[in-house]
């Protein structure tokens, strides 16, 4: 009996909430489908699933999204990359007097605390409706985390370290390149990670607010033209597209720190 | 003067902005065609002209009841659902990776059906508010949660503790500073979600306001709208830092 019970526990521990899991996922698309197929709610409001499905395999099909997709894939590696670069580059150079960080750290960690999806408006009115304005959002949004985990991760390496690989008679490059960068290197990446979601998630909002093109402006297109379906459909795809970016920086973080 | 500078950074950071308000300045009254730009000096100027706009002042404090009203449902959300989550081991296994998952997702991309469902009126505004807000919280409270020592938990148990005895003594006090910090960015997630909605939904509030002064090329009422929007997310930004150092302080 207690060993029956045992086993059942650990069964439960094992797949119970892989199970639960699964089970909310259903529950989730069955109310979905039955609210639209039973209950009547507005199509409008809310397409049946299986239309979303139809929309969706049409979209992948036809191949519709590709002009958009490269929009904004172009907007996000043009934003991440210059980020990147000034971001590392900056919070390098910050980094190597302790002064500098004093005075420069709380500066943008200030601005950074600014919602700065504000200065869109200003963006727009600078560099037009076209991918532009959407890069120079992305940049600006994504520089921050970089600098400031630059900052953070190079500000902070042990002083014993660099002591005794000078006494060693390193070079500077040889400092750099064999002390200064694995050491850094966990928070940096940390912060370019963070970087890059953010870009994503600015280049992606910023089309939508306004734009001539790119994924985000799709979805808003359709939702002007009240073609629900293929918005979800579009939505789905969006999401897809960003969990899988998302997921490929978070491993390649991974990778970099388990690598030192 | 130098080592007055180099023994007073905060100074020298001051120095840093200055210097590049005047480099702005010197660049739009000089050098940027004025449709696009406005120096700082007339920005500063034009903030009464900003107020006197018919309809902006309303604007803004219906801006800054949304960021209440959202920043407090999404705590409250947060909280509950964070403990629901967390208080219990199979919670935690089960619905953190949903939890997280949903937090993965960029929410920008749903906001057309926010304004189709909850319509272009404050709830739209609040709504995507609250879930860009609520997700940071129920992380940190999970976190919290379970970070109380178990033997914490045991120990008032075995001494007769009610559920609701461990739940106000035990794990509220040591969820507080985990909960502020949550809190911190959770206000950073509902600027971002509700301002977002406001700059998309341009036939009212902010976002009329922005788009309309950018299709006028009137870039001093613009910056100065900005600006107002910008100083509001810094106190509102720098009163929950200040509840998170305050409240924080107890375990030290």
């Amino acid at each position: 009996m207690t060993a029956q019970s045992g086993a059942r526990r650990k069964w439960l521990d094992r797949y119970g909430s892989r199970l639960v899991q699964v089970a909310f996922v259903a529950a989730i698309l069955l109310l979905w489908h039955l609210a639209t197929t039973r209950w009547g709610v507005n199509k409008i409001l809310l397409p049946s699933p299986l239309s979303v499905w139809q929309q969706f395999v049409d979209v992948i099909r036809k191949g519709e999204f590709l002009a958009d997709l490269q929009i904004t894939l172009m907007e996000l590696a043009v934003a991440f990359v210059v980020a990147t670069v000034s971001g590392t580059v900056v919070g390098y150079v910050i980094s190597r007097s302790p002064y500098l960080i004093k005075v420069f750290e709380p500066l943008f960690a200030g601005i950074y605390s600014i919602p700065i999806i504000l200065f869109l408006p200003l963006y727009v009115l600078f560099f037009g409706l076209g991918p532009a304005s959407k890069i120079a959002l992305g940049i600006t949004m994504s520089f921050f985390p970089v600098v400031l985990s630059t900052i953070a991760g190079f500000g902070n390496v042990d002083r014993v370290l660099v002591t005794a690989a000078k006494s060693m008679g390193a070079s500077d490059w040889q400092l750099f390149r064999h002390v200064l960068v694995p050491a850094a290197l966990p928070v940096v990446l940390s912060g370019l990670r963070m970087g890059f979601t953010i870009a994503l998630l600015s280049i992606i909002g910023s089309e939508t607010i306004a734009s001539l093109a790119g994924l985000g402006h799709r979805i808003v297109n359709l939702a002007e033209n009240m073609d629900m379906a293929r918005m979800f459909a579009y939505i789905v795809f969006v999401i897809i597209i960003a969990v899988f970016l998302n997921t490929a920086v978070s491993a390649l973080d991974a990778r970099g720190k388990r690598q030192r | 003067m130098k080592r007055y500078l180099l023994r007073h950074p905060g100074v020298a950071r001051l120095g840093v902005i200055l210097l590049m308000l005047i480099g702005w300045e010197i660049a739009a009254r000089w050098f940027i065609d004025p449709m696009f730009i406005s120096p700082p000096s007339r920005v500063l100027m034009a903030l009464g002209s900003v107020f006197a706009t018919p309809n902006v002042p309303a604007a803004l404090r219906l801006t800054f009841f949304e960021l209440a009203v959202a920043f407090a449902l999404a705590v409250i959300i947060g909280v509950v659902l964070g403990l629901a989550v967390g208080l219990s081991k199979f919670g935690n296994k089960t619905f953190m990776p949903i939890v997280l998952l949903l937090y993965g997702i960029p929410q920008i991309t749903i906001l057309p059906i926010f304004i189709l469902y909850f319509g272009i009126g404050p709830a739209a505004k609040i709504a995507f508010g609250v879930t860009h807000g609520m997700f940071p919280i129920i992380m940190a409270v999970v976190a919290g949660v379970q970070n109380i020592k178990p033997i914490l938990l045991t120990s008032a148990r075995s001494m007769g503790a009610s559920n609701w005895q461990i739940l106000r003594h035990v794990v509220y006090p040591n969820m507080i500073p985990s909960l502020f910090s949550g809190m911190r960015l959770g206000m950073t997630g509902v600027l971002l979600g509700v301002l977002l909605a406001e700059l998309y939904v341009s036939t009212g509030g902010i976002g009329y306001f922005t788009s309309m002064f950018t299709q006028n090329f009137d870039p001093t009422k613009l910056l100065g709208l900005v600006g107002i929007l910008a100083a509001m997310a810094i106190a509102l930004n720098e009163l929950v830092r200040r509840g998170e150092t305050h409240f924080a302080r107890w375990r030290d």
